[in-house]
């Protein structure tokens, strides 16, 4: 049977040549390796669930009056909300398994974007974006940048007051952008802020447009990885002219295939048991009302943080205004992520190496560049920080002034810090393993007939009875 | 684990097909918790079950009962042979020529898709209505009866000393861009520009309730220190400088509504706010 549809495919599509060498294709194994699996299958993951959820959202700004369907949701009965939210309401408590199916989503939404990072991580500390991979770090960037987006536009289609308010600082940050902005706010909110209109293009944008533009790029990723191979640590007989691993069928496929069902499994349990968004404890989106405190979803939050922290600046000339929130908001998010999607060329100019790289680095191989994405991320990892300043401010109980102001010295100090300590270890770690006499310090103890330890005499540290003394204490 | 089947193939792995089992049982639970109305932490629980029990079946399987295997393939150089390069350039450059000799024409292409395109760009103003002037004027206008949040006409004796309500122009409750912030204060307490103590008759004073800095509705009301503070980035103002701005991001003061009291006793606008109130925008002088 398998055999009669192969012959039949292979006399119409010539696929036997294909599949031979394909089946047997090397993958390395390395941990590491699978992160942007797991991204992957958080992507699958993303499009099932959300396609169950779409068909019971409601893209619409209009008024309606929400009827409770039990207990949890009757202190919202009778209440005046958008189609949007009560639809949301409605999957939440009136969809059988439609609230687990949120959550998943939500869940995996937020495991997909730290994927993405952890994984573009690994490939910044190992060098994989060296030449010839320049082109797929700039797609994995893409990616990156996509997933923000989609996570963006979709914990804002719920229309609650924590995602309206979202939206609000989103319509601002846009009406900041100097000459067009204004212009460009009203053409994509179809009028001043709020308009009832704006969920149905979120909505547009989050399971058509993006989506789209997702898989394309993901399939170009992979497309990419497949023809020019994966990398791989160095080792025995691995070399930069060859690749080491395990076949594609059936050990890395199988491999591949238990990680899919395990990191589906993970987040089964979290949409089950971790509540996520519980939009009907933060009620329908009013434009006079906010919650506090408010934060985002987490990938959010180093743009809020910047937001928070950046200085009140306004630049007036010529009878215009450029609008503070316009350089935490814009300026510095294009700087800042423009500069990530150009390190593969920045760092090549910096050392002067344009040679192709199949081995990696070990993070200490190459310890400025680790050093840098140590404080890279500090950074970023203090910004996302400072979006929670006001619970900071709570928890310590300090004025969130002071916290304002300790993140900004934080957010130069820090990350300089950090990168040089990091830079450091590198270097101590990277000299240390040049130097063969170290293993003279390794110092083999023996029990001893008579209950205590003794030193063996090991070849090549004859002589060093300074150290044996403290071993045999 | 390898048992004396007869064919030489290993045993299955206990834990594989603990796993397998576990995986269907949870199946059906699920099947059954669904049947019966469902409930999300059985569902998602039983379903985690499910997709485990899968998951640690084949990683068993892959990892125990595979027969591990390390191949090493040769990568070929990511150039092509510099032959095989030249020809895809000359094959570009000879079909490009055909293209490029007619000048005229080539030039033409060129104008047509421009224009083109152009035309295609069009539609995207559709999409939203000119900004106009609509960014600098709110629905305040002379005269205007302040209420609050139900309709209610608000007068001189409505509100206690520190107190705050939020408050909209006569016919536009709930309107996002004219709630404003009534709040009443000891008048003596006022620290304003000459030309802006008459706009708060009797201590009663008002502000727009959009943050300058990126829109959020000013919510907290510090009525110890007077000070208005935003939930969303921390913008602080002091109310009795005239919601000048003494801490965060934002930076301008929340703008002021001139107000009167009518014959009547209730307080009036005098007219609409003096400037554009929320955030900033390229055409704010």
């Amino acid at each position: 049977m398998i055999r009669r549809l192969v012959l039949w495919l292979d006399d119409r599509l010539g696929a036997a040549a294909f599949a031979r060498q394909a089946l047997r294709k090397a993958f390395p194994d390395h941990w590491a390796f699978m992160l942007g699996e797991i991204a992957l299958y958080c992507f699958i993951l993303l499009v099932l669930t959300g396609t169950f959820l779409t068909f019971f959202f409601t893209a619409s700004g209009q008024d309606v009056v929400y009827h409770a369907s039990g207990a949890v949701d009757a202190s919202l009965d009778g209440v005046r909300m958008s189609a949007a939210y009560a639809s949301v309401l409605q999957i939440s408590f009136a969809v059988r398994a439609g609230l687990v199916m949120r959550q998943i989503h939500h869940w995996t939404a937020l495991v997909f974007v730290a994927a993405i990072v952890v994984h573009m991580t690994r490939i910044f500390f190992t060098g994989a974006f060296r030449r010839p991979r320049e082109v797929n770090w700039i797609v994995g960037m893409s990616l990156l940048l996509l997933g923000l987006a989609e996570g963006f536009t979709g914990y804002s289609l719920p229309d609650d007051l924590l995602s309206g308010t979202g939206i609000r600082i989103a319509y601002s940050v846009a009406l900041s952008i100097p000459v067009v902005g204004t212009w460009l706010a009203f053409l994509f909110f179809g009028g001043e802020f709020p308009t009832p209109i704006v969920i149905g293009r979120l909505l547009v944008i989050h399971i058509m447009m993006l989506p789209g533009l997702l898989t394309a790029a993901i399939g170009v990723h992979l497309a990419i990885v497949w023809h020019q191979k994966h990398t791989q640590f160095p080792g025995s007989g691995r070399t930069e002219g060859n690749v080491v691993g395990s076949p594609l069928w059936p050990n890395y496929a199988m491999k591949s295939a238990g990680l899919a069902f395990l990191v589906f499994a993970v987040l089964a349990l979290l949409g089950g048991l971790v509540q996520i968004n519980p939009v009907w404890l933060y009620g329908p989106y009013t434009p006079t009302t906010a919650s506090s405190p408010a934060q985002p979803d987490w990938y959010i939050g180093w743009l809020e943080g910047i937001l928070r922290l950046f200085p009140s600046w306004d630049i007036r000339l010529f009878g215009h205004t450029i609008p503070g929130p316009f350089f935490p908001g814009v300026l510095f998010p294009a700087v800042f992520l423009t500069a990530i999607l150009l390190w593969p060329f920045i760092e090549s100019r910096v050392t002067r190496d344009d040679a192709p790289h199949h081995l990696l680095d070990r993070p200490r191989d190459v310890p400025w560049r680790s050093g840098v994405g140590a404080g890279v991320l500090t950074f970023a990892a203090l910004l996302t920080l400072a979006g929670s300043n006001d619970v900071l401010a709570r928890f310590f109980g300090v004025p969130v002034e002071r916290i304002t102001d300790g993140l900004r010295v934080a957010l130069v100090v820090v990350p300089a810090g950090l990168g040089y300590a990091t830079y450091a270890v590198c270097r101590d770690l990277k000299a240390g393993e040049r130097l063969p006499e170290r293993a003279r310090f390794r110092i083999r103890l023996r029990r001893a007939a008579g209950g205590g330890f003794e030193e063996e005499d090991a070849p090549g540290r004859a002589g060093r009875s300074e150290t044996g003394g403290k071993g045999t204490s | 684990m390898t048992g004396p089947a007869r064919t030489g193939i290993p045993a299955p792995h206990p834990a594989a097909i603990i796993a397998f089992v576990s995986s269907i049982l949870a199946s059906f639970g699920l099947t059954i918790v669904y049947a019966l109305g469902g409930q999300p932490q059985l569902e998602g629980t039983l379903l985690a079950v499910a997709l485990g029990g899968l998951g640690i079946g084949i990683v068993v399987w892959a990892k125990e009962l595979l027969i591990p295997e390390e191949i090493t393939q040769e990568r070929e150089p990511e150039p092509s042979p510099s032959a095989v390069r030249e020809a895809a350039e000359a094959a570009l450059r000879a079909g490009g020529e055909q293209i490029t000799r007619h000048r005229l024409l080539a030039r033409l292409l060129l104008a047509t898709l421009g224009a083109l395109g152009l035309a295609a760009v069009f539609p995207i103003r559709s999409l939203g209505p000119s900004p106009g002037r609509s960014l600098f004027h709110t629905e305040w206008t002379p005269g205007a009866l302040v209420v609050d949040d139900v309709g209610r006409a608000l007068g001189i004796h409505d509100l206690e000393i520190d107190s705050v309500v939020t408050v909209f122009p006569e016919g536009h409750v709930g309107s996002p861009v004219s709630q404003s912030l009534l709040i009443r204060v000891e008048p003596d307490s006022l620290t304003l520009p000459p030309e802006r103590l008459a706009w708060a008759p009797q201590g009663y004073i008002a502000f727009s309730k959009i943050c300058t800095h990126v829109g959020c509705p000013v919510g907290l009301y510090e009525a110890r220190s007077h000070l208005l503070l935003c939930p969303c980035h921390q913008s602080t103002f002091d109310v009795l400088r005239g919601a000048a701005r003494v801490f965060g991001p934002a930076t301008r003061s929340l703008p002021q509504l001139p107000l009167m009291v009518g014959a009547d006793g209730l307080l009036r606008a005098r007219s609409d706010f003096m400037e554009p109130v929320g955030p900033g925008f390229w055409d704010r002088p």
